[in-house]
């Protein structure tokens, strides 16, 4: 079972800052220590800016993607991709349409498995394991990691059955647990003292910045390890784009997120590390500060000023 | 290193046009301020006070340019949100021009200074010292402008490395000044006019190695302030 993944000795993936169990990097403070690259760590106080091809060394490997290529029948929409995912931080992939961002953030939870003609080589491992591996339960997976869409698109339900939904699947039938979780996750999405007074309403009532947040929240009842979000403010106005932002930085103390976004300025204000593709190939991956203020290449340059590429 | 002097036009005509404008109205303020500090010290050496005089009043213009080019930079950062080498630009402009204005504040310290030597009567000495900083810093400001519009952080580097021989220099010229008041404690005020004014161009040189660090700023996007000189050059030769 997938869950058993935490057994495998991550080590034989090849990337230092992951540990086996994820006791040894951190103490209970959350504080990093006996790091293999601490030293590294210090040098690279000095000088920030160093060590972009490496952004993540002091950072715990959620999802480590290698090698990964994707192709749509004949066309090729991902081409040699390898990056990592580092565990509870945000991470944002952006690009102009069609570089393939949308499609690496599906490749997360196998969604391009229900695409015909699609076809995958190379590795995604999440905490060592190869979720592309013929054991993984697809359905698991897709339990672990949590996917938000553009959007909102909420069950035509109540709000109360909407967020109930994934636990009522799992045969969870007491509603002392069930009203607990619901409140829960209904907070930890920012939503409840909006909602708490009209739980059984249609969700269709909501506005669509809170049917959002409902969709958030839906996908938190079951507790996964990875959210991704898909341009998840691209239909909302700006206040609750605001809203939506705030949530994802207070998700991520619990959370890995990774997110989709055309809105450059969110992926500037939101995320930890963002990954800048084009055409289908990973260009630059760094700090977000770094990106956004000193880019090596002149594609991420020209892109995030907005000149001509 | 990629070279963002080239760097191909904003899908925005607009916007490159306001990017364009802060540099040619820097460039523009500069030169202003150049002229305030060669003309200041024109002014005390050749004891002219209608020039002097000339000098303290300008300074107005050079300050209301500071406050307008700064608006025009709040400006663009409000409605464009500029990201990297055009934020470093906005912001390497505002630190610039706090630097000229300060410069060109340190230009009307010397032409005061000008004006009351000419009522007490010319110091006995310094003007050789004056003459050879004065000539040195105008060279620094005016190598800065040159490097901030050409992007060109060679030059840059050798105004950081300048400052550092003005500096000296500066230390020697207050030696003689002191013991000259000594000798002659008669000319101990007008002496004091004279050491004001080299205090002045010894400011005037650490504000131009201001901008030419922000320059280094701009392209490399390394901030090089309170770095010695052999940090900076050394980052620079890791980064090219």
């Amino acid at each position: 079972m997938f869950i058993e993944s935490n057994e495998i000795d991550k080590t034989e993936t090849g990337l230092q800052a992951v540990s086996s169990t994820g006791n040894n990097t951190m103490n209970d403070n959350g504080s990093a220590v006996s790091h293999p690259d601490s030293a590294d760590i210090d040098s690279r106080t000095s000088s920030p800016r160093r060590g972009i091809t490496n952004p993540l060394v002091d950072e715990r490997v959620k999802l480590a993607v290698q090698d990964l290529n994707l192709f749509y029948g004949e066309g090729q929409a991902l081409k040699n991709i390898s990056l990592d995912i580092p565990e509870k931080k945000v991470t944002a992939f952006i690009g102009p349409s069609g570089c393939g961002k949308s499609t690496l953030l599906r490749c997360f939870n196998r969604m391009n498995d229900l695409v015909d003609n699609c076809r995958i080589e190379g590795e995604i491992l999440m905490d060592g394991q190869n979720i592309y591996d013929n054991k993984i339960d697809v359905a698991e997976l897709r339990r672990q990691v949590g996917m938000v869409f553009q959007k909102p698109n909420p069950f035509p339900k109540s709000i109360y059955e909407n967020v109930a939904y994934g636990l009522r699947l799992q045969g969870v039938k007491s509603r002392r647990v069930l009203n607990e979780v619901v409140e829960n996750a209904l907070r930890a999405a920012a939503l409840w003292e909006e909602v708490k007074d009209r739980l059984h309403d249609n969700a269709f009532g909501l506005s669509g910045g809170q049917q959002q947040r409902l969709v958030i929240a839906r996908a938190i009842a079951i507790e996964p390890e990875v959210i991704l979000l898909d341009e998840p403010a691209s239909a909302l106005d700006p206040i609750s784009t605001l809203k939506i932002e705030e949530l994802i930085y207070e998700l991520k103390d619990q959370y890995t997120i990774v997110i989709v976004t055309h809105n450059m300025q969110q992926a500037a204000r939101a995320s930890d590390y963002t990954a800048f593709m084009y055409l289908g190939e990973l260009v630059e991956y760094g700090n977000t500060d770094t990106l956004f203020t000193h880019p090596e290449k002149k594609q991420t340059e020209d892109y995030i000023t907005g000149r001509y590429g | 290193m990629k070279d963002i002097s080239s760097h191909t036009h904003h899908i925005s005509q607009q916007y490159n046009r306001e990017l364009d404008e802060i540099r040619t109205n820097l460039a523009e303020m500069g030169g202003m301020v150049q002229r305030q500090v060669n003309e200041a010290i024109a002014s005390l050496i050749d004891a002219d006070m209608t020039k002097a005089e000339a000098v303290v009043r300008r300074d107005n213009q050079v300050n209301k340019m500071e406050v307008s080019i700064d608006e025009e930079c709040v400006r663009i950062l409000a409605r464009r949100q500029p990201a990297a080498s055009d934020l470093r630009l906005v912001i390497a402009v505002t630190k610039a021009i706090t630097d000229l204005e300060r410069i060109g504040d340190e230009a009307r310290k010397i032409a005061r200074q000008a004006i009351s030597l000419n009522r007490e009567g010319a110091s006995p000495r310094g003007y050789v010292e004056v003459r050879h900083i004065g000539g040195q810093v105008s060279r620094m400001l005016s190598d800065a402008l040159d490097a901030f519009a050409r992007l060109d952080t060679e030059t840059a580097l050798q105004v950081v490395q300048t400052d550092k021989t003005v500096d000296m220099e500066y230390g020697t010229a207050m030696r003689e000044m002191i013991t000259f008041m000594i000798e002659d404690p008669r000319s101990i005020s007008r002496v004091l006019n004279i050491m004001w004014s080299l205090r002045s161009l010894e400011r005037i040189g650490d504000h131009a190695r201001n901008i030419a660090q922000y320059v280094i700023y701009l392209v490399k996007g390394e901030d090089v302030r309170h770095e010695s000189f052999e940090t900076i050059e050394e980052q620079m030769r890791d980064e090219s």
